[in-house]
């Protein structure tokens, strides 16, 4: 039972979370979206979402690098596991905190407001439960890990999630003996791998980073492949001309 | 290839290049999502259709195809341009247009033909062993077995079943009905030809063939205006919308324009950016009324004498004190007003009597033909009195004299308007007038003065053959009848408009409750623009006002308005009424193909109200008495009699159809007729006066004189037109009914003297009910048969308006969802069927059809005084003093051979329309050419009229509006009449011929005909009585002008020879016994019930549309005002029941401070299917809004035989009206959805 959670429903869950998505892109690229509810009502929307998402993100993060990261690196780098794990109980703690406080709110306002209920699909409220219980469970790891602040607990989970990642037959092994509500906070967001490319969590995956960067206001979606050639002689000191005559910022408002 | 793949791509730089100084940048990215989008409005076809039935609009739409399926549609925007400085057409097209093709795959469409579950049981049980009639016989004659399906009528139990079969009971019951009673029991409802005129004409075809009754719809919405005919002979001519925007003064009166005609709502702003003037006159705060400069709201149902006050600052200022020239030289040439009017005595007082005739002088003045029908005038150019032109004497028995020409034959004219002048008069004379407005409801201001009003009148005395008679102009009683002081003393007129003197500015604000002020100034700038533009003030008219029982009084009001100023027949002026009638443009093309004419004539058609009224035993009910409504003034005559027996008269003496006709089996008749060696007429003339033979009038509820068969095609009668709708269930359909009264029997009321009374009343008059729709209405769910039919995207068609002066096509974008077929294919597939199955009972028969005395034919000058032949005033001759009885052969065994072939009968006596006639055989041949002929069988030789295409191109070959080649052919008809030139209204168009493709590729506009009164040209846009008065061509009235003086006996019997304001009448449906809220002290409101046409459905859409309803509130709504409501402890959105005598209905109240306090308003048309709940009073679901109506006729509707006032089919007639109708509202204690399980023996079956 021990190697089939967390020796190959690990597998299993990732499979069909890359699968799922690659087929979801495919097949019904219009349902990619994060469907949000906004237009519908904006109350409680912004606080809700911000502090969940924000905290989520963190925590996301967190795991992320703590996890996946070769415990040799952090040596190397001179970070011991009780610091690592004490930053991770207090970093954690507190984004576990604002994800719980934000989806909290969203999964009151999408329960009790009868239009964004009537328009949420069952999957929509599902997950939205599901990360709820998981942010309960995540924090609820705490009260165990703060009475190991040696982090030897933590590297069991280090090196479970490495060795899956690297295909060695018994990582499960690593985490047999970790208390049960860590296992069950496994089980839980192994399921959500799973269940990843049938809700709006696919979102995650078009994050508009490029908004971040893009330099202009105006975009032209060209079918050229090419750049066209610099303009002639001839018109171009008229376009800088034109140009130069006109500040490129307004150092004003302009009067509305 | 790879959405993924695609995007993986993060080598390569998206960005080309950047532009102006970085702000913009150019990037290479994919761009095949774009192409959903594109393809979203890619489309595998997109054809031009519209929406049938119901819908003024006739807008042209591109209906979208994708895969087979219709996936929405949208306005088309390709009309022809208009001239410079006129705005284009469109967009033309309205929320419920767009919403249309929802229907087409909505789970409310009606898939396969249905059968009421028991029907068919027996049905098939019978034809194990029986022939088709045989069964249907047998059916028939087990009363159990008829009950049985009879009764539950309405409460589901519909089965699938094929056509085949369908069809099969149809022409077996049609066989039996037309062998056992008679073809005439055989009835068929259809509404609004113009809108899907193949259709129309699918079902009337083959009734026609049939013999069965073609059943009237205009008069029986009430949208039909009685006072058109009565002024101008002609039914509902109006100016297109276009012409709007030529008005320097719009006056909305009742009409909702942006509402309820909002695909031509534009050309009204943008008459309002051009800087036309506008009143909105509306009891409620329309959507109209935020267009008006200034907003007039009245006490409902008061317009008349708000008319009759904005008449008199008319007259005073425009014709009294100061004569307005355009006025006073419009209305001596285009009115009546110059006529003479005999002054009658009566118990030593004069009141107004007929028009002084050229018969009535010793020399005839003259004139030797019709000189009974001649109306005379006094020529000031000699102060001789002569016999203008024009008169319908004129029209009829003599060619060249009928036109407007200033002259007395030879003689040119000027004719005198007034006798005011001490030289023109003899004496000044006291004459009465009758006043009403004393007598209104607890519910209506009464303004108390004397019900006889008798003011001084300046007159001539004349020595004729019979003695010493008094006469006075048309225009001297016209302004005494307005209370106008003209310094000849006496009561009853004023000079000062704050005097309360009926029918002054003072007076009707009592009445109205608007200001006197405001009344004052919209009558002054009206006829002030008038004046100064020459005619262009106009009127645009809602059907508000027209349906209340004196809807005369309201349009008279105004039409008197308009011709005082000289409006009609001017560009940019006149009489716009746009309800319901939605103008058949090539009426005259159509009508062959519509009644059969090619095969045989005359068709039987019927004014529906006086059916409808007699046939669901609504006349059994009756409150209202004719001393109610009678004038005070009436001439002697036998005046008391109830509603039927005055409709009993009218169709005795030929004024009205009647359907069915005569009591025993036309075709009996005839054989004992052809047995006993006589002629026809004169047979039936002869056992009708002995009795022997009776009309089917005079007992409605016998078995034998009852509907048996009705179809019911492109209508919803039973879910919105059915006035008395639960009278309908009770008494037609024999089934649950929610009537809450008790009829005349068992009240104790005035029996009826005419019409025969049986004790108890039959339950369940017809045999069979078959409906034809697309969606399963109201009245499909009430049916025995439902038979499938295409939509408007399924079926090619003709429509036209009268908004605009476009022919459009219905085209079949798809072919037929599921097992449906178009009209046309299914009235084909009835008489292939009949044809197969009748023989057995049926041959080659004689019918004998009872034909009224017709409006624009020579007949219809019959009777220039009331004569009763049952009373022994005079003989019985078929066609003078009582209808016609004309032979009609029939050929039941070819019946299907005929319909689908154009019949020889054209070529043989010609085509035409409104008195005038032309030869068609080219026509006729190029038909056989076009469409093919027939081969063999019954219609060898004749040009086929197979498909609905080749129906359509009959229509459009034969009308003179649709060919030039007949235009100029009409034209030329006319000529001879009037004698003058015409036809160079046409002859630009004379190469012209529409065809059905010409038109699917673009709308056309039609070509000039003397059907209408109103030219299609370069210079002016479409609008009525633009020919009579540019062109001299006669009104078609008695006195061939705009006659605003009615001197039939009955007119003047029931007051109304002059226009009068009448208070709606009390029709006591609220009674002691049936307001059980009053006897118990709940809290309630008795409030008047108003059913306007809505925004979220009728005009081109159902009431059953979700788009639509998910628009509303998803159901049944009445609005009250917030005082009404808080009075009743409702607040919006409760459930609230509304009731009377007539029945209850349930809807959700909408409390909205745009309604007047008094009034409820319910949308009408709101299906009972849709969310509606049941009704505390009756148990049954909720009810429509006719559920708390009843008809009630107007004797002076059903005047006949005498010149305009004769009967047409849909132009004059009685009309449904129902705005007098009171109903107690209150909230509902409990809502009950009647939402059970059938218990096990409903299940079982």
């Amino acid at each position: 039972m021990n190697n089939f959670l967390f020796g190959i429903y690990p597998y299993i869950a990732i499979s069909v979370m890359i699968i799922g998505s690659i087929a979801r892109y495919e097949r019904d690229p219009f349902t990619w979206k994060s469907s949000s509810s906004q237009l519908l009502r904006r109350k409680q929307l912004i606080l809700g979402s911000v502090l969940f998402h924000v905290g989520v993100l963190v925590i996301f993060f967190g795991h992320l690098i703590g996890l996946l990261t070769p415990i040799s690196l952090f040596h190397f780098l001179g970070v011991s596991n009780e610091f690592k794990q004490t930053l991770a109980v207090i970093a954690g703690g507190i984004a576990g905190v604002m994800a719980l406080t934000g989806g909290g709110i969203l999964f009151h306002r999408r329960w009790t407001d009868p239009r964004i209920r009537k328009t949420s699909s069952f999957a929509d409220i599902a997950i939205l439960a599901l990360l709820l219980a998981q942010l309960v469970l995540g924090v609820g790891t705490i009260f165990i890990s703060v009475q190991h602040l040696d982090g030897g607990e933590m590297v069991k989970f280090m090196a479970w999630a490495q060795g899956i990642l690297t295909f060695q037959s018994g990582a499960a092994d690593q985490v047999a003996e970790v208390a049960l509500i860590f296992k069950l906070h496994l089980v839980l967001g192994l399921t959500i791998f799973l269940v990843f490319p049938f809700t709006r969590l696919v979102h995650m995956l078009s994050v508009p980073l490029r908004y971040l960067t893009r330099p202009g206001y105006q975009v032209v979606r060209s079918r050229r492949q090419t750049a066209l050639p610099k303009r002639g002689n001839t018109i171009a000191p008229a376009t800088k001309k034109a140009v130069r005559t006109r500040p490129v910022k307004p150092t004003t408002k302009p009067a509305e | 290839m790879s959405h993924l793949l695609d995007r993986l791509n993060f080598l390569q730089s998206k960005e080309l290049e950047q532009f102006s100084d970085g702000h913009g940048q150019v990037t290479r990215e994919n761009r095949d999502w774009e192409d959903t989008y594109r393809n979203r409005w890619r489309h595998d076809k997109i054809v031009r259709s519209t929406h049938g039935v119901n819908c003024t609009g006739s807008c042209s739409w591109k209906i979208y195809v994708k895969s087979g399926i219709v996936t929405w549609e949208t306005q088309q925007t390709d009309y022809p341009r208009t001239r410079p400085d006129l705005p284009n057409h469109e967009p033309r097209g309205c929320a419920r247009g767009a919403s249309y093709s929802w229907y087409l795959y909505s789970a409310n469409r009606v898939k396969n033909p249905l059968i009421r579950g028991r029907l068919l049981k027996a049905w098939r049980k019978m034809r194990k062993t029986m022939t088709p009639i045989e069964a249907w016989t047998s059916l028939q004659q087990d009363p159990i077995l008829r009950a049985s399906y009879v009764e539950i009528r309405g409460k589901g139990g519909f089965v699938r079943a094929s056509w085949d079969e369908s069809t099969e009971i149809i022409a077996a019951a049609n066989a039996y009905t037309a062998k056992t009673y008679g073809p005439d029991r055989v009835f068929g409802f259809s509404p609004i030809p113009a809108m899907s005129m193949v259709s129309y004409a699918a079902g009337s075809r083959y009734l026609s063939l049939l013999g069965g009754v073609c059943m009237s719809f205009y008069d029986w919405y009430c949208d039909l205006p009685p006072a058109s005919p009565q002024t101008w002979g002609e039914q509902t001519d109006v100016p297109e919308s276009a012409d709007w925007y030529n008005a320097g003064f719009l006056l909305l009166w009742g009409s909702n324009v942006p509402q309820t005609r909002t695909p031509d709502a534009h050309f009204y702003t943008e008459a309002r950016y051009r800087g036309a003037k506008s009143a909105v006159i509306c009891p409620d705060y329309s959507e109209a009324a935020k267009f008006g400069d200034i907003w007039l709201a009245p006490k409902q149902g008061t317009d008349s004498a708000l008319a009759m006050a904005m008449g008199h600052v008319i007259l005073r200022e425009f014709h009294l004190d100061r004569q307005a020239e355009y006025f006073e030289d419009y209305c001596r040439k285009y009115s009546d007003m110059p006529m003479l009017v005999r002054l009658d005595e009566k118990d030593g007082k004069l009141v107004p009597g007929r028009f002084l005739r050229a018969d009535e002088f010793s020399d005839d003045l003259g004139e030797s033909n019709n000189p009974d029908w001649k109306v005379t005038a006094i020529n000031s150019n000699t102060g001789d009195i002569v016999a203008p032109n024009g008169s319908v004497g004129f029209r009829w028995g003599e060619g060249g004299g009928w036109n407007l020409e200033e002259r007395a034959g030879d003689d040119a004219t000027s004719l005198q308007m007034t006798l005011i002048d001490e030289a023109d008069r003899d004496e000044v004379v006291a004459v009465d007038f009758p006043y009403f407005g004393g007598q209104a409801t607890e519910h209506f201001v009464k303004c108390e003065h004397p019900d006889v009003l008798t003011k001084n009148v300046p007159v001539k005395t004349l020595q004729l053959p019979e003695g010493e008679v008094r006469v006075a102009t048309v225009f001297d009683l016209f302004c005494a009848n307005y209370g106008l002081d003209r310094g000849l003393g006496g009561d009853w007129v004023t000079s000062d408009y704050d005097e309360d003197i009926p029918y002054s500015p003072a007076w009707a604000e009592k009445i109205t409750g608007v200001k006197r002020d405001a009344i004052i100034t919209v009558a002054r700038e009206f006829a002030l623009n008038a004046e100064k533009t020459k005619g262009k003030s106009m009127v645009i008219l809602g059907a508000g006002l027209n349906h209340w029982y004196h809807m005369d009084m309201n349009y008279r009001g105004i039409i008197n308005m308009l011709v005082m100023c000289g409006c009609i027949g001017q560009s940019g002026g006149g009489w716009s009424h746009y309800v319901g009638q939605e103008k058949l443009r090539p009426q005259t093309g159509w009508q062959p193909l519509a009644f059969a004419l090619d095969w045989s004539k005359p068709p039987r058609h019927m004014n529906a109200t006086s059916a409808w009224y007699a046939h669901t035993d609504q006349w059994r009910y009756e409150t209202l008495r004719a001393d109610e409504i009678l004038s005070p003034t009436a001439p002697e005559g036998d005046w008391d009699a109830s509603m039927i027996d005055f409709n009993i008269r009218a169709e005795r003496m030929g004024w009205l159809p009647s359907a069915p006709q005569l009591k025993t089996n036309p075709f009996e008749v005839a054989k004992a007729a052809k047995a006993a060696g006589q002629d026809i007429p004169a047979y039936v003339a002869g056992q009708l006066k002995s009795g022997d033979l009776e009309m089917s009038c005079e007992d409605p509820d016998a078995p034998e004189n009852w509907p048996r068969n009705l179809f019911i095609w492109r209508s919803n009668l039973l879910g919105s037109s059915g006035k008395g709708h639960e009278y309908f269930l009770k008494h037609l359909l024999g089934t649950d009914h929610g009537v809450l009264g008790r009829d005349l029997g068992e009240e104790g009321g005035t029996m009826p003297k005419e019409a025969k009374w049986h004790k108890d009343a039959p339950r369940g008059k017809l045999d069979l009910l078959v409906t034809i729709d697309f969606r399963m209405s109201t009245t499909c769910v009430y049916s025995d048969i439902v038979l499938p039919t295409a939509s408007w995207y399924e079926k090619n068609d003709l429509n036209t308006s009268d908004m605009h002066p476009f022919i459009h096509p219905l085209q079949a974008a798809v072919d037929p969802a599921y097992e449906s077929k178009s009209d046309w294919e299914i009235f084909k597939s009835i008489a292939k069927k009949f044809q197969e199955v009748a023989p057995e009972i049926l041959g080659k028969e004689t019918d004998i059809v009872a034909l009224p005395i017709l409006h624009d034919t020579p007949a219809e000058i019959a009777q220039d005084q009331v004569r009763d032949w049952k009373k022994g005033e005079c003989d019985l001759i078929p066609g003078k003093t009582a209808p016609n009885f004309i032979e009609v052969e029939r050929d039941y065994t070819a019946l299907y051979d005929r319909f689908v072939a154009l019949g020889p009968l054209l070529e043989k006596a010609g085509n035409g329309g409104k008195g005038i006639a032309w030869d068609t055989k080219h026509e006729v041949q190029l038909l056989r050419e076009l469409n093919g002929t027939w081969d063999e069988g019954a219609a060898e030789g004749c040009a086929k009229i197979d498909t609905d295409i080749d129906a359509t191109e009959v229509i459009l070959m034969l009308a003179p509006e649709t060919n030039g080649e007949v235009a100029v052919k009409a034209w030329n008809a006319l000529s001879e009449i009037t004698g003058r030139e015409h036809a160079h209204l046409a002859l630009s168009k004379a190469d012209e011929k529409i065809r059905f493709r010409d038109i699917a590729a673009q709308p056309r506009k039609i070509i000039s005909s003397p059907t209408w009164s109103g030219i299609e040209s370069e210079e002016v846009c479409y609008n009525a009585g633009y020919t009579n008065v540019h062109e001299l061509i006669p009104w078609r009235t008695l006195t061939g002008r705009q006659q605003l003086y009615q001197d039939h006996l009955w007119m003047r019997a029931f007051g109304e020879g002059f226009c009068v304001y009448r208070p709606p009448v009390d029709l006591k449906t609220i009674t002691r016994d049936v307001n059980t809220d009053a006897r118990d002290g709940n809290p309630h409101l008795v409030l008047n019930f108003i059913t306007p046409h809505q925004k979220w459905g009728i005009h081109s859409t159902y009431s059953d549309n979700l788009l639509m309803l998910t628009l509303n509130r998803g159901g049944p709504v009445v609005w009250l005002s917030e005082i009404d409501a808080a009075k009743a402890g409702i607040v919006d959105n409760d459930w609230v029941e509304a009731y009377n005598v007539n029945g209850a209905l349930t809807a959700r109240a909408v409390v909205s401070q745009r309604m007047k306090e008094g009034t409820i308003f319910m949308y009408h048309a709101q299906e009972k299917i849709v969310n509606t709940p049941g009704s505390e009073k009756t148990g049954l679901r909720g009810g429509i809004h006719n559920s708390v109506t009843r008809t009630t006729l107007k004797p002076t509707h059903m005047i006949g035989g005498y010149a305009q006032l004769s009967y047409g089919f849909n132009y004059y007639g009685t009309v449904g009206s129902n705005r007098d109708e009171f109903v107690i509202v209150r909230k509902m204690r409990k809502v009950d959805w009647l939402d059970q399980p059938a218990d096990t023996q409903e299940t079982a079956e």
